[in-house]
């Protein structure tokens, strides 16, 4: 095992028990900061893998947004210091089962269309001028496609938070609108 | 071998120094501007001593921790909060030629995404208190990030656009004297966002004194207060660093850029750090409520139009 090798295994075992801490303390904001120990070793195996660019954004990103929401979620409805008792749902063993299964189906795919192949990693080979090409000349349908799905999303949660938009009730009972 | 360790050396003492000069500047500066005295008694010429005398006076408090609060989160919060920005000044450019600790490639992505983590340290801090004012300020420093990362993001990017790389040296380099009518909204926004990522008045809400005492950090005392402190003026620091790198030209001056290059990056962060003092000084705290208006209604469509502005004359040109 070459010394690149190690570090991204081991950086793989942090974001993976970080992971698990994340859905079994007891702690609800212990969570979000796990998950942020979990984001930033994943950072940093984009970083052995030379994926510069998708490192750093994985962390302004994730750790600087999504994980900053999630504490300020917690902390408007409730945050509880200490250990909180209903944490778990009736669920879990159903998640655990949904959880190995999902990561069986994504190992699987992995293992067939990769094999033992290996690829050489080249210095600059995940740079943002690489990137953007990539993106943007290959792939640009499916990210076009993405920003439809983004939008959809936005879309549906102004509809979902703002009910004074919506149609008037005019006697005939409540209609929904769909977003 | 040599060069990296007084590279990381300089940087560890512009880290310690920097910070406690912005510190004692602001002290003297807002006592010119209030009219009244500020230190005058420590070390005897002008009080040059106080913030000596303040890091002696913090280092002998008893170190306390409620009895309620979550012990780690509580004293994890300040060390969360400093050491992102001392990893910021790593990569910023003081100098031509390599005059940088760290010349990494998506520079000004690695600044920004760095200084997000720092305001963990802060939200953090404001729940492991378990203390009602302190949760408040953690919800608002929470609110406040949410609301001006993104048009702090959009203002870089478009500085980025316009020199067509992502590293902060490329940048400088790039830089012309005509960019700052060009990105001069970019850099408006970029330093107010700035301003309110680092709670500093008149954006201090989240840790307004008068009304929630010092918010998240209202159980702290002692050496963890002054990390706080320290993270504060640390802040600072980087943010009119990074200013002057993406937007003033760094160490581009009307004469003599290669030889004096530093000196031009220093006295641009040292005019800006006055700023922030005269800032804090002039105006009175906004309202949570004229704080989210300001990030949606006014600096994110500008930075947006800045955007667009870039975009048009990077292709016309």
């Amino acid at each position: 095992m070459s010394g690149q090798e190690i570090v991204f295994t081991l950086l793989g075992v942090v974001a993976v028990g970080a992971g698990i801490l994340v859905v079994t303390t007891r702690r609800l904001v212990h969570a979000a900061l796990w998950l942020v120990v979990s984001f930033g070793a994943l950072a940093g195996g984009y970083l052995v893998l030379t994926a510069e660019f998708v490192a750093w954004v994985q962390v302004l990103i994730y750790v600087g947004a999504i994980v900053v929401l999630l504490l300020f979620g917690i902390m408007l409805t409730r945050a509880p210091i200490g250990e909180s008792a209903d944490l778990d749902s009736g669920n879990r063993w159903a998640a655990l089962a949904v959880a190995a299964a999902t990561a069986a189906v994504l190992v699987t795919v992995l293992v067939m269309g990769f094999g033992d192949r290996r690829m050489p990693l080249h210095a600059g080979g995940g740079s943002a001028r690489e990137l953007g090409a990539g993106v943007f000349r290959t792939w640009v349908l499916p990210f076009e496609v993405l920003s439809v799905l983004l939008l959809a999303s936005l879309v549906g949660a102004i509809v979902l938070s703002r009910s004074d938009i919506g149609p008037r009730d005019s006697g005939t009972g409540p209609r929904k609108e769909d977003g | 071998m040599l060069e990296v360790v007084v590279k990381l050396a300089l940087v560890a003492g512009a880290f310690a120094l920097l910070p406690l000069l912005v510190g004692q500047a602001e002290h003297k500066v807002m006592a010119h501007m209030q009219g009244r005295l500020g230190p005058m008694y420590a070390g005897g010429f002008h009080g040059w001593a106080q913030l000596i005398a303040d890091g002696v006076k913090f280092a002998q408090k008893e170190d306390v921790v409620p009895r309620d609060a979550d012990r780690w989160v509580f004293k994890l919060a300040p060390g969360v909060a400093l050491v992102p920005y001392l990893l910021v000044l790593l990569v910023i450019p003081v100098g031509p030629g390599g005059q940088v600790a760290l010349d990494l490639g998506p520079g000004v992505f690695f600044a920004l995404a760095v200084m997000g983590v720092g305001v963990i340290g802060a939200i953090m801090a404001g729940w492991a208190s378990a203390n009602k004012y302190s949760l408040l300020g953690g919800m608002r420093v929470a609110a406040q990030l949410m609301s001006y990362e993104l048009p702090m993001v959009f203002a870089a990017a478009s500085v980025a656009m316009a020199a067509g790389t992502l590293s902060l040296q490329g940048i400088v380099g790039e830089w012309r004297w005509w960019w700052l009518p060009w990105q001069a909204v970019g850099a408006v926004v970029f330093f107010v966002a700035g301003l309110a990522e680092l709670r500093r008045p008149p954006f201090d809400m989240p840790v307004a004194d008068s009304e929630i005492i010092f918010g998240p950090y209202t159980e702290y005392g002692g050496l963890r207060f002054a990390l706080f402190l320290l993270a504060e003026y640390a802040g600072i620091v980087v943010l009119c660093a990074l200013t002057a790198v993406l937007f003033l030209g760094g160490w581009k001056g009307p004469f003599l850029n290669t030889e004096l290059g530093w000196l031009w990056t220093l006295l641009k962060v040292g005019v800006l750090a006055f700023c922030v003092i005269w800032l804090r000084v002039s105006y009175p705290r906004m309202r949570e409520d004229q704080l989210q208006k300001l990030a949606w209604a006014w600096l994110v469509p500008l930075s947006l139009a800045q955007l667009a502005l870039t975009g048009v004359l990077r292709v016309a040109l």
